[in-house]
């Protein structure tokens, strides 16, 4: 059967004078190195320079806030009973008088932490949040640790700062497939970024 | 001697010293980058600007790293063999005309260390002792991989060594003279050897390439086979002596084959720059600046033939060692012997034919 149409034959053939003299084939195969010593490199400068790595990359996580500054959480625990690795603790708690520019809902979480070594950023939490509230960032990495006090997230390094809001083309499944289609379709090429009303 | 005389002679020394010691050590950064160009990288670029001061940063890590001997090793000469690469590798470079001569004062002195009229031989003298640093080195590791390769690297430089005496041999019986000086001044202008030689040129470079232990044939190292040759048991300045001592080889081979083959410090249009410089200079100093230029030249072919150096090493894969004695001794020494048969033809019937036409 026939896979490719590189395959070459095998011979063992008595070598010419010329294979026997190693030379014609020792320029050739210098004219090639020498091609790639001119050739762009390809390399990325990694921690100044930056590649994009896509709209769906599952980076550090966020807990979002809405358009007001409140946050959308409401701790249901959905997120900690999807997650396989059991990353994710929450402690509930219940909003007060004069909360309500802090929490979105009545119930939020009081204590929210990833457990950075467990994680294994499949997503999975973001899918099965309701509220839209926890998402892997597409745009930023976990920073690297090496104190134990570093491994656990709590609400001070995940809740979203309101100031540099996260902002992404699409923030569901649908929209971004949709928003796919267009693209395919060449309806619209260029979606600002927005972060989630 | 008189005393400016050696003075001038002792700062010329200096600097080639220096400057061999210079260009050894950037070609392992030049070795680093042009293996990184080759295979579409950049190569190291964060010591320093572009990465300039990777060699020292190199040379501090080998300084501080455990200097360890075996239990079972031979002492004194573990350290000697070491020592005995680097100064081999140092010697040679002594009878290389880096340059025609610079005067001062009234005296007029060659840009050389020695001027010997046996250079050639000197080298040749000098190379094959290089070999007893990886021998010594080899056997006194008590290893039977460092053994093996020291063994590998002795016979290599052996059966390679008569080939690249037989190819010098048609140079001398083209020139008449052993002095390297007189060589390089017989090819003035652009009338190198090369131009007669071809032939001698590739056996002698393929020679050259088998005497300083680089791929296609660095079977003494071979990590493949021999974990890491006749250097397995060495760490720290002692394996940076003997990566040195390689470096500085390839530096002194690609002199030597510049000098014999590519006119060494000479170039085309070297008269017309001479005389336009000593027309705006004056004779001391116009003198002085086209020797400058001359020496110029002659680094820049040397370093060119470094480059070619690490430009093949990151072509081609190594000969398995059958190959390498074949082509050794039923490939080059014949041809070596046949070369020479074709220039003393020449050099009996058919220069004397041309010069009579030329008249």
């Amino acid at each position: 059967m026939q896979l490719t149409n590189r395959s070459k034959q095998v011979s063992n053939k008595e070598m010419t004078l010329a294979e026997k003299a190693y030379l014609p084939a020792i320029a050739q195969g210098m004219a090639i190195t020498i091609k790639h010593f001119f050739k762009k490199k390809v390399t990325i400068q990694y921690p100044e320079v930056k590649r994009y790595l896509g709209p769906v990359f599952r980076g550090r996580h966020i807990l979002k806030r809405d358009e007001q500054g409140r946050e959308r959480c409401t701790a249901c625990g959905l997120c900690a009973v999807a997650c396989p690795a059991e990353a994710i603790q929450m402690v509930a708690s219940e909003r007060e008088k004069g909360e309500e520019h802090l929490y979105r809902e009545e119930k939020y979480a009081a204590v929210y932490e990833v457990n950075m070594l467990r994680c294994i950023f499949c997503g999975l939490c973001e899918e099965a949040c309701p509220k839209q509230a926890v998402y892997l960032r597409h745009d930023e990495m976990v920073p690297v640790f090496v104190e134990r006090d570093q491994v656990i997230w709590g609400k001070d390094m995940l809740v979203e700062d309101m100031n540099n809001r996260y902002k992404r083309e699409a923030w569901t499944k649908e929209e971004a497939r949709l928003l796919d289609e267009k693209k395919a379709r060449g309806e619209v090429s260029n979606v600002e970024p927005r972060a989630i009303p | 001697m008189e005393l400016t005389e050696f003075i001038i002679k002792a700062i010329v020394i200096a600097v080639i010293f220096g400057l061999t010691l210079l260009i050894a050590m950037y070609s392992t950064y030049g070795e680093r980058k042009v293996a990184a160009f080759i295979q579409d990288r950049i190569g190291p670029n964060r010591a320093g600007p572009f990465g300039m001061l990777q060699p020292l940063a190199d040379a501090g890590k080998m300084f501080f790293k455990e200097d360890f001997i075996p239990a079972q090793a031979n002492k004194w000469l573990f350290i000697a063999g070491p020592a005995l690469a680097m100064l081999t590798a140092l010697m040679a470079s002594a009878v290389i005309p880096f340059g025609h001569t610079l005067r001062y004062d009234g005296v007029e002195v060659a840009v050389q260390a020695v001027e010997a009229n046996i250079g050639i031989l000197y080298i040749f003298g000098v190379v094959s002792l290089g070999v007893y640093g990886i021998m010594v080195g080899g056997w006194a590791s008590n290893n039977k991989f460092s053994l093996l390769g020291a063994i590998r690297a002795a016979s290599q430089n052996i059966s390679y060594e008569i080939a690249m005496g037989m190819a010098i041999v048609a140079i001398l019986m083209m020139t008449g003279s052993l002095s390297l000086r007189e060589i390089v001044d017989q090819q003035h202008s652009g009338n190198w050897n090369i131009w007669y030689q071809p032939l001698g040129f590739i056996i002698f470079i393929t020679c050259a390439f088998a005497e300083c232990n680089r791929t296609p044939f660095d079977l003494p190292e071979c990590e493949t086979e021999l974990v890491g040759g006749y250097h397995t048991e060495y760490s720290s300045m002692k394996l940076g002596f003997y990566l040195f001592a390689e470096y500085i080889n390839m530096f002194i081979s690609s002199a030597v084959i510049s000098a014999l083959y590519f006119g060494g410090y000479n170039y085309p249009g070297m008269d017309w720059v001479y005389t336009q410089l000593t027309g705006a200079f004056g004779e001391v100093a116009g003198h002085n600046a086209a020797t400058l230029i001359g020496t110029a030249v002659f680094f820049g072919k040397a370093l060119f033939f470094v480059f070619f150096y690490m430009w093949v090493r990151w072509t081609l894969p190594r000969f398995r060692y059958d190959q390498l004695m074949n082509l050794g001794w039923k490939g080059l020494i014949p041809l070596a012997i046949l070369n020479i048969i074709i220039t003393g033809t020449g050099v009996l019937f058919l220069e004397p034919y041309f010069t009579a036409l030329l008249k």
